[in-house]
């Protein structure tokens, strides 16, 4: 393990979180194909939300003094509500109105749920 | 020699960061997965980046672009205006490989063998890819318009539409006119790159007139039979701030141009003589995806399975960016692009791991336009896709366009440059 840690060159606090998922992993062999759903699902998840960084900042992350808000560690049922506020009309936008219009309930319940994960 | 260590050494640089980790992805990952990255534009840069972040770091990338540094073609208009400069526009690559782990080569690719998956540099040295994900951008038709290569090569005639050193030399070009004098830009038919991105452009220089020389035109030459987009937000604007300036004419096809002269010649309309000229010609997939046999619509755009990205021509070769044959109502921007990469990378990603695609992938894209120095107007779609009809459709009721020009937006757009580039590239 220690060896490991001493080739991982980048981000050892995501090697951490690996090697515990590892150990789960090979823990539960038995469930590997539900697993390989959540992976996928999990996968999907990210890349989907990925369409709210072109603005909101990489995992909703902004640049230091953005006007464009970052979204990132925003609690969930308060990005949900911001987005029905969109929709309906009653927040006013420049743009989310129009954004917002285009994404189903589900859709934005899964990336509010993405982006609440996040670290600010 | 050198460029062939770095390549061994990038390689090698994958295959230990691949070594680690294989839990989030469920350990199906293969250990030594090399994806290949062809350009490093909007598209490009994107896919690499998010092959990257979304294998959990697990996926080797190498990125091949030829330029030393990024140059946004968004926000480049402003530059001509002359309220940006290109230090402005233009990113370094860096944080790709130090925060990423991207190897990036600065070399152009001069073959791709798609049956031995591998692609040649000019250097001679071949590298083996499991994906190659290509974004190459467009190559301008300057042979569509008679004398219009000699007239571009030595430099008299701009198309600035790939920002960089034309960006800086049509800006000198305006700055050398003497007030009174013409710019003409011609917009060829649709589809092209960044479709309101000429309107925007004769605003700039529009812009720039209206401070520096007053008496000085903008004429717009338009092969189409009006603006592309954003139609009435442009009338209007010009109509209440560049009335005296700018003059738009439909339907113009340039066929040739006279450098001697400096004239454009149209099939049934006067000759239009200029002071500079901007000649935008026909578009079609950058050189590399004409020559390996991608560009499967009108030998001119890559067809592509909209779910994954992936070449209908050429199995693990996944196509993205302005080259691709976009899906209807799809523009070929900066922003789609950048959406195109994650697609793709996500694509890329789940292949590799043996997982499934993403059923549903969806696709955002914001164009703002610069009509001043600080107002803008967009236009905004979305897009999701249909499994049943293999494409990408808008969603109803969706998308849509300011209201009117604002400063509001014009603040919004400069900090969507900001945080897409920081997407893109950091």
């Amino acid at each position: 393990m220690n060896l490991l840690f001493l080739q991982s060159l980048e981000r050892p606090a995501m090697r951490i979180q690996n090697f515990t998922l590892q150990l789960a992993s090979a823990l539960l062999l038995t469930s590997m194909p539900v697993m390989a759903q959540d992976a996928a699902s999990a996968l999907h998840q990210r890349a989907n939300a990925a369409n709210c960084t072109n603005c909101h900042g990489s995992e909703g992350r902004t640049v230091p003094g953005s006007t464009v808000p970052a979204i990132a560690g925003l609690p969930r049922d308060y990005l949900v509500a911001q987005m029905k506020a969109f929709k309906d009309g009653s927040r006013p936008a420049t743009v989310m109105h129009q954004i917002s219009k285009g994404l189903s309930d589900q859709q934005i319940a899964s990336m509010a749920d993405y982006f609440a994960a996040q670290k600010r | 020699m050198k460029r062939r260590t770095l390549l061994q050494s990038g390689l090698a640089l994958g295959t230990l960061s691949a070594l680690p980790g294989c839990a989030n992805l469920n350990g199906k990952a293969p250990a030594k997965a090399q994806v290949v990255v062809i350009g490093g534009g909007y598209g490009g840069a994107t896919a690499a980046k998010y092959v990257r972040v979304l294998s959990d770091y697990k996926i080797s990338v190498l990125l091949i672009e030829p330029n030393k540094a990024f140059v946004s073609c968004p926000m480049s208009n402003l530059v001509l205006g002359g309220s940006k400069t290109m230090a402005q526009i233009t990113k370094p690559y860096d944080a790709l490989s130090s925060k990423h782990g991207v190897t990036v080569v600065h070399d152009l690719v001069t073959a791709i063998d798609p049956a031995k998956k591998t692609v040649t540099l000019q250097n001679g040295s071949a590298v083996a890819y499991d994906k190659l994900i290509l974004s190459p951008g467009v190559d301008m038709h300057f042979d569509s318009i008679e004398g219009l290569q000699a007239a571009h090569a030595s430099g008299q005639i701009l198309q600035a539409w790939k920002a960089g050193a034309e960006t800086t030399a049509l800006r000198k070009q305006l700055q050398d006119m003497p007030d009174g004098g013409v710019y003409a830009i011609t917009v060829p038919e649709a589809p092209y790159k960044c479709p309101p991105g000429p309107y925007e452009r004769a605003s700039q220089v529009a812009h720039y007139f209206k401070q520096a020389k007053p008496k000085s035109k903008v004429l717009i030459l338009d092969a189409n039979p009006d603006i592309t987009s954003k139609p009435a937000l442009f009338k209007k604007f010009w109509s209440d701030n560049y009335r005296d300036i700018i003059e738009f004419r439909a339907n113009h096809k340039v066929l040739a141009v006279d450098a001697k002269t400096n004239s454009l010649k149209f099939d049934v309309q006067e000759s239009v003589r200029a002071d500079v000229l901007n000649v935008l010609p026909a578009m079609r997939a950058g050189a590399i995806a004409m020559q390996t046999g991608l560009a499967t619509v009108n030998n001119r755009w890559c067809g592509i399975n909209y779910q994954t990205f992936e070449s209908l021509a050429a199995k693990d070769i996944h196509v993205l960016g302005d080259a691709t044959l976009a899906a209807p109502a799809m523009p070929k921007s900066g922003h789609m692009a950048n959406a195109h990469g994650k697609v793709a990378a996500a694509a890329v990603v789940a292949q590799l791991s043996d997982l499934a695609v993403n059923p549903s992938p969806l696709l955002t894209n914001t164009c703002y336009s610069y009509v001043s120095d600080k107002l803008v107007i967009h236009v905004a779609s979305m897009h999701q896709y249909n499994a049943e009809e293999k494409t990408f459709k808008t969603v109803p009721g969706s998308g849509g366009l300011s209201t009117e020009a604002n400063a509001l937006e014009g603040t919004y757009a400069w900090n969507w440059a900001q945080n897409i580039w920081a997407d893109t590239l950091l």
